[in-house]
């Protein structure tokens, strides 16, 4: 597997510059690819002892491209990390930070936690029956933390994109597909009034759900990927966790299938991050179901140009998010 | 048309999959799922849009294709002409949604909390 790296060489050569103590190393798979990111793992020997560690870098090493244009450069990413870090949010500790002269490309190396991703396991495996019912609470902790993070320092790095700008930018997306869905235009009715002002702005993690969160059975570990941070609505973060579409099928357990709002809001206000209003989550949650809604209409799109059955089919999960919308709407049923 | 779609699903499902591994396990299972959407569609499909037609004609007072009528409403809710608040439209969209629903994700967690009501 190393050998087939081609930026193997460099790596180490960087490493061995910026951690004292590095031999080497040691090897290095590929997790996972997408368009806006490569994840590799793999292990360093420093100090004759072996440590695990991710590179997250840009695809071939270039400059991140995204279709969305909301990512934030990994560079920043990685800033933002050491700030939420600092504030006691639980992230993983960035190591290094990738230099144009060690050829590796854009990108940085940081610890390698243990723990879980894959929503299905954590909420259907035994190890995880005991912490489970703790969960919620403990996002809460920690979106509170992350919402508490001084964005002052950040401002100059990171865009805003507050409740309004969201809601038109997925307006935009909505109708460029000239497909229409009396759902979708009931729900952004129903959300304009509802998310016409901006209101408190603070540093956003969002992506905060399922994939992103790495759950031990002692709990979150950590709050992972942080390529669409910036600075926005606090409750974004919560609604989207909350969505169903996170629930993987444990519909009444509304945040992530694992736990209730009340016990997310009481651990994120015992955490100082203020008071959180009922309705106004709830405004938060249609918001997510939308932006779903909309994703998997963008993401049929893509399917019409690449032609896979995967891509076929989600086109058809939009329509999940209408009744979620309807069940949320006409129900006031999370 | 319905039976040779099922018959193609149920290849897949009982012989085809059993022999495959990996991505193209989980593609085949998608690909089975997809024709059952087409085969609930082609059950139910007809009928569901009848009654859709029927119901936009009833709310935009005239009659019209579906996509045309669909259209018209989305302009409609969008421009204020209709009242969010209607009953009559939030109906609409309740049925024309459960319908939709139940041909593409009948196992779906939000149809079962509506349908709990």
């Amino acid at each position: 597997m190393t050998t087939t790296v081609d930026f193997f060489a460099d790596l180490d050569r960087a490493l061995a510059m910026a951690l004292p103590g590095f031999e080497r190393v040691e090897s290095i798979t590929r997790l996972s690819g997408g368009a806006s990111q490569e994840t590799w793992a793999f292990d360093a020997l420093i100090d004759g002892r072996s440590e695990p560690l991710i590179l997250r870098r840009s695809p071939g090493g270039g400059a991140r491209v995204t279709e969305s244009g909301n990512s934030v450069a990994l560079e920043t990413e990685a800033v933002v990390i050491e700030a939420a870090r600092a504030s006691g949010v639980a992230a993983p500790r960035v190591r290094y930070v990738l230099k144009p002269a060690d050829h590796v490309g854009h990108g940085y190396v940081m610890d390698r936690l243990s723990g879980e991703t894959i929503a299905r396991k954590i909420l259907r495996d035994v190890e995880f029956d005991a912490v489970r019912p703790d969960l919620a609470r403990q996002c809460g902790t920690i979106l509170a933390k992350i919402h508490q993070v001084d964005a002052a320092p950040l401002a100059h790095l990171l865009p805003v994109i507050d409740g309004p700008t969201q809601l038109r930018r997925y307006r935009d997306l909505y109708d460029s597909y000239n497909y229409p869905h009396p759902v979708f235009e009931f729900a952004f009715k129903w959300l304009e009034p509802r998310m016409a002002k901006p209101r408190r702005q603070t540093l956003v993690h969002g992506d905060f759900r399922h994939g992103n969160l790495l759950i031990s059975p002692r709990g979150v570990e950590a709050a992972l990927d942080w390529e669409l941070t910036h600075i926005g609505d606090p409750l974004e973060d919560i609604g989207w966790i909350c969505t169903n579409s996170w629930r993987f099928g444990v519909a009444d357990k509304v945040v992530g299938g694992f736990g209730d709002l009340r016990d997310l809001i009481a651990g994120y206000e015992e955490a100082g991050g203020g008071k959180v209003d009922i309705d106004d989550a709830r405004t938060w949650i249609v918001y997510g179901s939308l932006k779903w809604g909309v994703m998997c209409m963008s993401m049929y799109q893509g399917f019409r140009a690449d032609g896979s059955v995967e891509r076929a089919a989600i086109g058809r999960r939009s329509s999940e998010t209408e009744i979620d919308l309807i069940n949320l709407i006409i129900h006031g049923k999370m | 048309m319905l039976e040779l779609v099922k018959a193609v699903q149920s290849f897949i499902e009982t012989r085809a999959m059993p022999e495959l591994k990996g991505h193209t396990a989980f593609h085949a299972r998608v690909a089975a799922n997809a024709l059952g959407i087409v085969a609930r569609e082609l059950e139910t499909g007809p009928k569901a849009a009848e009654m859709e037609k029927a119901q936009l004609a009833r709310l935009l007072g005239h009659e019209g294709e579906l996509e045309e009528l669909n259209r018209e409403l989305c302009k409609h809710i969008r421009e204020g002409k209709i009242d969010i608040e209607s009953s009559a439209l939030r109906q609409h969209l309740e049925q024309t949604t459960l319908d939709k629903v139940m041909i593409d994700q009948p196992n779906y967690s939000g149809l079962k909390i509506a349908k709990s009501r």
